[in-house]
């Protein structure tokens, strides 16, 4: 009989299902790829076959054009792979489609989470705690000092600037797949009905999310509009354009990110960010370890982020825990 | 203490230079005194408090987080005030802020004991904002992009007075400033600095760069390589300060009692030796100098073997004279009839440099490597003595850096606006020859002379070729060759390769290079010159 968990194996460009020859979210194109999410360093182009739920699908199908050996999961779906490994898409609460994937295997248990949070978002279903052997969580924001507000507070922040500088605009700063949906949603939510401004970028993802269900509003792109209609409004557009060339066609934009790490002076100032929100689609350190807590998993093991933190709070916690080596995640849009 | 966290978080995040002098000028209308004192202090010079130090609040950190944790969070924020405020323990209690006034005075009445219980209790009384703005003004440098210029030119736009006499009266008071604000926003008359012995801020040169200039119309002068002071007699007493105005005639005891009558007087410290200059020289290298500096008491074998000197550039004030409006030609006469009265063993007069035309002087300028001198200064023959950088007056024209081919080694994260970077790197050169199998051998430490956009490819770098950690040191896997400029190199037991360099920074990067191709310590070592 194999070693308990021989079967899942944690290499630098993804984790390695060996009995059904496939990978997690493989930082390289492979021939069958389970994916979390949309976000482009989980969810490569180029595999032969990619399993993922419709949402994630369509996502990468606006992002590469290219629908080959597209499978799709339902939440809560189980389907059977090769080797006798079941793979199940559990809700992650990250952005539309977001998934963790229980795989169960001779009757061990494993999660990947991919991505998460645990808090409410309007664009998708929120994080479901599920029983795992091996939990194998993110860890962007594994350090204690990031605590993310609620995002009412963030909101107010963005509105009540808005409102203090009725001749100028405040442009958002915001990850193009999901932050940027959310962000607008919320603004929503907090009774905010102008029209709101797109970066060219945003516009297919906006329509997409429209078309999963999720109202935004009115949507109008920067690129059709006058500076003197953008007076007084809210433009969102994605991070690196907020220092770009294209922002001087705004009406003396007040500059905002919508990011996890603004928590962190420095981290804003090196952005030119005057109006940092403190918005993130991960888990803060109070969620991380809350969700390690409640998921209670024999082991955890911690991936791209702050492992070494995460690790610690484990040791301090007598829970068994191991950091992964997985290369090509990138968080600095967050 | 709310308005005042408001205010530097509103200039931690404000890149306008306008909008931060209305920030803080606004600040200072509105806020009474002396809490606007012990703000604008505090934004220019920052306070002192000897029982709060960075590492008192590690030690109070310590406490109340896990240490690991602790250290890691710091290393990413990049700030002990910052990392503190948001690690503090949210208090029970709803936040009760003192006023600034009061924060100050109970800062200043803590002791190396009473910190640990007083220091938690101020915290607890405000919130993550407030807890930034406190450690931050509690151990001194605020390091949020204002400059002390730049706080005194906010006082003067506040208040509708000139800059340049606020910079004049600053250095003889003392925060929270109030003689200072009597003046200004009261209407009352100037302080009076006359018979203080205060720092008068300096004037500083220009780089020289493209510009050309006429001998006949600049004079020139050898750039000593020592630290530029400030002697000043006034009220019976001599001070000394360095170029950022501070006192530091404790460690120099030995000019405090050889200037004989009042005046204000620059010039460069230097130590009596024989490398820099040869024969109009008489000085010791850099590194001699540096032996003395940042002590606070000296002892008499110290004074013996390597006793100061001020070699004078420049006269300010000589017995009540102010000739700062008049121009350098007179200025130099003055300087120069003041000599007869000044001991030859503490002052000698910085020697001109005559040249015939600017390809003769830059001339005399490629040679003045072997002498240890660091440039040329050229001085308009026609400029009054005016505090700061004035385009077109002063320029400095140093000689062209020495140049290394080294290999990246370590890399540490940054701090500041830097924090999360790897921006501090150690690089090395071959202890023989790489191809027999020789090893790297560090040499030097820079975090300066690249672009931005180079510091986001060096990290990503550093990210992506890691090949051990120590704590919040990367070792990386020696693929990268910089090309290193420095101004000279000296012997030095502190590194493993018995070799230091002066002021090491980032010339190229070579991406292009394989790093069998950097050069060899033996390189390095035929540069030393003392």
């Amino acid at each position: 009989m194999a070693a308990p968990f021989s079967w899942i194996k944690p290499e630098p460009h993804g984790i390695y299902i060996e009995p059904a020859d496939c990978w997690v979210d493989p930082s390289r194109a492979v021939g069958k790829a389970l994916v979390t999410h949309g976000h482009a360093d989980h969810a490569r182009g180029g595999h032969g076959q990619t399993v993922a739920t419709p949402e994630t699908l369509a996502i990468m199908k606006l992002r590469y054009a290219t629908s080959e050996g597209a499978t799709p999961v339902e939440y809560s779906e189980t389907i059977r792979l090769p080797g006798g490994v079941d793979a199940t898409y559990i809700p992650a609460g990250h952005v539309l489609g977001s998934a963790q994937i229980l795989l169960e295997h001779a009757g061990e248990r494993v999660i990947v989470t991919g991505d998460y949070k645990r808090r409410a978002d309007p664009t998708c279903p929120p994080f479901k705690v599920t029983a795992c052997d091996i939990f194998i969580t993110e860890a962007t924001f594994g350090l204690p000092v990031f605590c993310h507000p609620p995002i009412e507070e963030e909101m107010r922040k963005l509105l009540d600037r808005l409102a203090a500088h009725p001749d100028r605009c405040v442009l958002v700063g915001a990850y193009a797949l999901g932050k940027a949906q959310r962000v607008i949603a919320e603004l929503r939510k907090a009774g905010h009905t102008d029209p709101i401004y797109l970066h060219g970028a945003m516009e297919k993802m906006c329509r997409l999310y429209e078309e999963h269900g999720v109202d935004l509003g009115e949507l109008r792109l920067v690129a059709d509009h006058t500076r003197e209609e953008m007076r007084g409004a809210i433009v969102v557009c994605p991070p690196s354009a907020l220092n770009d060339r294209w922002s001087r066609r705004l009406p003396d934009p007040i500059t905002a990110m919508a990011s996890g790490w603004m928590r962190v002076r420095q981290r804003a100032r090196q952005r030119n960010v005057e109006l940092p929100l403190v918005i993130s689609d991960h888990a803060d350190w109070s969620e991380l370890t809350r969700t390690i807590r409640e998921v209670d998993a024999q082991e955890n093991w911690i991936t791209h982020g702050r492992e070494d933190a995460l690790l610690r709070w484990c040791q301090l916690h007598q829970r068994r825990a191991r950091a992964l080596a997985l290369v090509g995640y990138e968080d600095e849009d967050d | 203490m709310e308005e005042f966290a408001a205010l530097v978080d509103a200039l931690v995040y404000t890149r306008s230079r306008n909008e931060k002098l209305r920030l803080i000028a606004e600040y200072l209308r509105a806020t009474p005194d002396p809490d606007r004192g012990w703000a604008l202090a505090a934004l220019a010079d920052g306070l002192d408090f000897p029982a709060v130090k960075s590492s008192t609040i590690r030690n109070l950190m310590k406490d109340r987080v896990d240490p690991v944790l602790w250290t890691l969070s710091r290393d990413f924020v990049g700030d002990t005030a910052e990392t503190a405020s948001l690690l503090w323990p949210a208090p029970e209690e709803p936040p009760s802020p003192p006023t600034v006034s009061e924060a100050v005075e109970l800062l200043s009445s803590m002791n190396r004991k009473s910190v640990v219980t007083e220091l938690p209790r101020l915290l607890d009384r405000l919130d993550a904002s407030g807890r930034y703005a406190l450690l931050k003004l509690a151990t001194g440098g605020m390091r949020i992009g204002v400059s002390s210029r730049l706080a005194k030119t906010a006082f003067a736009q506040a208040f509708d007075v000139s800059v340049d006499e606020v910079e004049e009266y600053w250095h003889g008071l003392a925060a929270p400033y109030p003689e200072l604000f009597d003046w200004a926003a009261h209407g009352k008359d100037p302080p009076d600095i006359e018979n203080l012995p205060t720092f008068r801020p300096f004037m500083l040169a220009h780089p020289l760069e493209e510009t050309v200039v006429d001998p006949a119309e600049y004079a020139a002068e050898w750039k000593w390589d020592g630290i530029r002071v400030q002697l000043v007699r006034a009220g019976g007493e001599t001070r000394l300060y360095s170029r950022s105005g501070d006192d530091i005639s404790a460690t120099f005891p030995e000019l405090l009692d050889v200037l004989p009558f009042n005046a204000v007087l620059d010039g460069e410290l230097l130590v009596r030796g024989n490398v820099q200059g040869g024969e109009a020289g008489g000085a010791a290298s850099f590194n001699a100098l540096q032996q003395r500096l940042g002590r606070k008491t000296v002892s008499k074998k110290m004074l013996a073997e390597a006793p100061a000197f001020v070699r004078l550039y420049d006269v300010l004030i000589a017995e009540g004279d102010d000739l700062r409006e008049k121009d350098w030609t007179s200025r130099r006469a003055a300087l120069e009839r003041l000599m007869a009265r000044l001991p030859e063993s503490h002052f000698d007069l910085s020697s001109l440099v005559e040249a015939r035309d600017f390809e003769h002087l830059a001339e005399i300028r490629e040679g003045s490597r072997d002498d240890a001198i660091e440039g040329l200064m050229l001085k308009r023959k026609d400029s009054p003595y005016i505090a700061g950088r004035r385009v077109g007056y002063w320029y400095k024209w140093k000689r062209d850096p020495l140049l290394v081919d080294c290999v990246l080694m370590y890399a540490q994260r940054g701090s500041g606006k830097r924090s999360s970077f790897f921006s501090d790197y150690t690089f090395g050169c071959w202890d023989g020859d790489p191809d027999q199998g020789a090893d790297l051998l560090p040499v030097g430490k820079a975090y300066s002379g690249f672009t931005d956009e180079e510091l986001k490819k060096l990290d990503r770098h550093v990210r992506s070729n890691t090949v051990n950690r120590f704590g919040p040191v990367r070792e990386t896997d020696k693929s990268l060759v910089f090309e290193v400029a420095f101004d000279s190199v000296h012997e030095s037991k502190r590194h493993k390769s018995g070799l230091a360099m002066r002021f090491p920074r980032i010339h190229r990067i070579r991406w292009d290079k394989p790093p069998h191709e950097a050069d060899q310590i033996e390189a390095l070592r035929s540069l030393v010159r003392d």
